[in-house]
């Protein structure tokens, strides 16, 4: 008898399990990035990935979903964080100034509360730097803000041995000078950037004239392996840059190697914003709420990320975690707005921008169909202080729930909710 | 001709020079502080001071008087509690002077000897709309000195200062002992900064007495913390560092502003019974050591319990180099505070626990013409503050 009625509720049951899988959020205003705002929205889940996204009445609801309506609020992408420090990791130590062969993937605790904090500010794609103070610090990761126990669980890559699971994070200016075997100039340190990637070249060479005989090929160098794949174009280089004639010799080194590269903080950007556009080079950039702090961020502004879209360059924010806290990054793009960038831009510059610049602009950093299901709820306009991220989900799993109390926790901060250490920088 | 064109330009000065002594700022918001707020306002400027305020139907504009608009106006925003000036934009050696680290009781330290008026921080600030800053010597010592309020428009510390000797800033809690050899823990420090205490009774007495003792600088200024003279500005962050300051208090009885407070909703009822205003810390403070437990709506909590409240842009080591108490306010309006209360937080609230409220804080005639105009709501950060009057000049265009 009891198994009969076990049977009957699971035959009762069974399409509910089934139509789980699908859930829909209609009424809300949706912001897909990739095209115009929809003033009264639907989003359709499947799976993990986004099965629709279009105005309510013009998608189709398939039947025994589970529909949400979250009319009056506003979802867009889950934001994009293209150079953080979150995750209590490491990098290179002080025995050399270069450090490709180390990753920051070996150090990274999946259960850091920080990884918390980035997803109450409706963070689910973040670039992890190693560093600072390197010429090369190592080997950034790119992370999704999934429910992991090991850091495997967050990559983007199915095997970090074999597959890009990150860039390489790399320094200019005063931020590498130090006593040897650090540089102790500028042009000692570009000279030593330059050095290293000959070796890579000769390196690559070497690999190439084997042409896959075993017998032939140089004896395994991790680092050197690295560079190659710079060299190569496969691993992005996420230069960290400030003032006007560093960022121009980071372009000036890349092209001389011919690798793809990123510029971080770019504090000084407003002043080579054409030389920037014409090398067509990114600019993944920081907002401070004053300038100063040293010498090479005394001329920061807000309007960099004006006068960079305005030049026609890729630009994104980031939040150099914890230099800016994680959960008011939508804070960096109204500050963008606040400087004359236009509000598409600067919502571009929190989402897909950044995808871009990590190669994840396939997976994430818009709304449309066939994307990772990353997305934020928000309770009005993504740009307003008195805007809160009520919900997080990554790839249709919701990761925070500002009604739940200890999700709100996070989002807000109190006793004993975060027991981690935020990354100073402060060597 | 030449002599027309030059008479003409002279004329043009001679006007150009009373506009900015007597100006009229027209808003439709109008958040005086001292009342309602008023809806399409008028407020007269005559010189440094304001001369009327009110709606624009019952203020004739006088037909000499330069006319400035904003969609809101409110009084100068004051930062409660910061280091710009003693603390600079470079942060190298040669402009950190906030907190000097051959001693950690240093209490004879005076800001007004270090206060750099032409700090691109403090312009900076300004143009944030601060134009009242409470600053000098940081937090980090037992005593590190004395601080100063000042104006933050002018190019010197005579012109910009306010008040030259406001409050002797003392730091209780282990984060001390990372910047001296001495206390090497919290309990050691107590007991210093007791025993200092005790000192200056037997100091105060005899002062007072015939037998006046060798004029002693860092005595003359614990005695007058002791005598009411000058307020104790006690950074404490734990509860258990609020708590401890609460019993110096006791103890030996002095005036004093609770600072940093970042765990204050544990000790609400307590920092209620002790009778203190609480300058708390940035919103957005780092949820690092002794601040490790900060919350975004502890400033919400403390006003809501009655508490006077203002907002400090506070200490910053690195980069950012300073906040900005508005983002701040904003933020924490956001997580629970009432916004009257945090435009309150900002203006009179803050001049009342600085002792300043007579010339500063308000949109009230006959106080200081101090007044930030915006293009909108004064919290969101689209918002641009267009134009800022310090003492009666447009000093941000």
């Amino acid at each position: 008898m009891k198994r009969i009625v076990f049977i009957a509720l699971y035959i009762v049951l069974l399409p509910l399990l089934i139509s789980a899988q699908t859930t829909v959020f209609k009424g809300a205003k949706i912001i897909p990035i990739s095209s115009s705002p929809i003033e009264s929205g639907v989003l359709i889940i499947e799976d993990g990935s986004i099965a629709a996204v279009g105005a309510e009445g013009e998608v189709d609801i398939p039947e025994n979903a589970t529909v949400r309506d979250v009319s009056g609020k506003v979802i867009m992408p889950g934001l994009v964080d293209s150079h953080s420090h979150i995750g209590e990791g490491s990098g290179g130590d002080r025995s050399s100034a270069l450090h490709p062969d180390v990753r920051i993937m070996d150090t990274i605790d999946p259960r850091s509360d920080s990884f918390k904090k980035a997803l109450a500010g409706g963070i689910t794609t973040v670039n992890v730097m190693p560093g600072s103070g390197h010429l090369m610090s190592g080997q950034t990761v790119y992370l999704k803000l999934r429910d992991a126990n090991s850091v495997e669980d967050m990559l983007f890559v199915d095997d970090p041995d074999k597959d890009i699971a990150g860039g390489l994070k790399m320094a200019n200016g005063t931020n590498s000078i130090g006593d040897a075997p650090f540089p102790g100039t500028r042009g000692k340190s570009a000279a030593l950037v330059r050095e290293l990637f000959i070796k890579a070249q000769e390196y690559n060479r070497k690999v190439e004239q084997a042409d896959g005989d075993e017998d032939k090929m140089p004896s395994r160098d991790i680092g050197m392996e690295t560079l190659v794949e710079v060299l190569n174009g496969e691993r992005i280089v996420h230069n960290h840059t400030h003032r006007h004639d560093d960022i121009l010799t980071a372009i000036r080194l890349s092209k001389e190697f011919g690798y793809r590269l990123v510029l971080h903080h770019v504090s000084e950007a407003w002043k080579v914003a054409e030389e920037i556009a014409e090398a067509d080079v990114p600019a993944s950039i920081i907002v401070l709420d004053s300038p100063g702090g040293k010498a090479e961020a005394v001329d920061i502004k807000y309007k960099n990320g004006a006068v960079l879209d305005d030049a026609g360059v890729t630009v994104g924010y980031h939040t150099d975690d914890g230099i800016t806290d994680s959960r008011i990054f939508l804070r960096s793009g109204a500050f963008g707005v606040r400087a004359g960038m236009n509000r598409k831009a600067a919502l571009r510059a929190l989402t897909i921008a950044n995808a871009k610049m990590l190669d994840v602009d396939d997976k994430v950093g818009t709304l449309e169909q066939g994307k990772h299901a990353d997305f934020i709820l928000l309770s009005g306009d993504p740009l307003s202080v008195y805007t809160h991220v009520l919900e997080t989900w990554v790839e249709g799993n919701k990761r925070f729930d500002r009604s739940n109390p200890a999700d709100k926790d996070f989002a807000t901060g109190g006793y004993d909710v975060f027991r981690g250490n935020v990354h100073t920088h402060e060597n | 001709m030449i002599r027309t064109a030059f008479l003409f330009i002279l004329f043009a000065a001679f006007f150009a020079g009373t506009s900015t002594a007597q100006l009229a700022v027209k808003a439709d918001t109008v958040y005086t502080m001292n009342d309602q707020k008023i809806t399409n306002g008028v407020v007269l400027i005559d010189n440094n001071k304001i001369e009327s305020v009110g709606s624009a139907s019952d203020i004739q504009i006088p037909g000499n008087y330069t006319v400035h608009e904003a969609s809101v106006i409110t009084p100068g925003l004051i930062d409660a509690h910061s280091v710009v000036g003693l603390a600079g934009i470079y942060n190298s050696d040669s402009d950190q002077d906030q907190l000097e680290e051959s001693n950690a009781v240093q209490p004879e330290l005076r800001a007004i000897d270090a206060y750099n008026a032409r700090e691109e921080l403090v312009t900076f600030l300004m143009n944030k709309g601060i134009t009242t800053v409470h600053t000098g010597h940081g937090p980090g010592a037992l005593a590190s000195g004395q601080t100063l309020i000042a104006k933050t428009s002018y190019n010197t510390v005579d012109k910009a200062v306010v008040d030259s000797s406001t409050m002797v800033a003392f730091t209780l809690g282990n984060s001390v002992s990372s910047n001296y050899s001495s206390p090497g823990t919290s309990a050691k420090g107590m007991a210093i900064l007791r025993q200092q205490f005790i000192n200056a009774q037997e100091y105060a007495e005899k002062r007072n007495s015939d037998e006046a003792p060798p004029e002693n600088l860092s005595m003359e200024v614990m005695a007058d913390v002791l005598e009411g003279k000058i307020t104790a500005l006690i950074t404490a962050q734990t509860a258990q560092e609020i708590l401890s300051a609460f019993r110096l208090k006791d103890e030996f009885g002095f005036d004093m502003v609770l600072d940093g407070a970042a765990e204050a909703y544990l000790v609400m009822d307590e920092i209620k019974a002790a009778d203190v205003p609480v300058i708390i810390h940035p919103t957005t403070v780092r949820t690092n050591g002794s601040t490790k437990n900060a919350s975004f709506e502890t400033a919400g909590k403390i006003s809501k319990a009655g508490i006077p409240l203002a907002f400090q842009s506070g200490y910053e080591g690195y980069v950012p180099k300073t906040r900005v108490v508005l983002y701040e306010a904003a933020l924490a309006t956001a997580n629970g505070l009432n916004r009257r209360a945090a435009l309150r937080a900002l203006t009179i609230e803050a001049a009342k626990i600085l002792g300043i409220q007579q010339q500063v804080g308000s949109i009230e005639e006959g106080k200081d013409a101090d007044i930030v105009l915006y293009d909108g709501d004064p919290f969101e950060y689209r918002t641009h503050i267009s134009k800022v009057i310090i003492d009666g000049k447009v000093v941000k265009e």
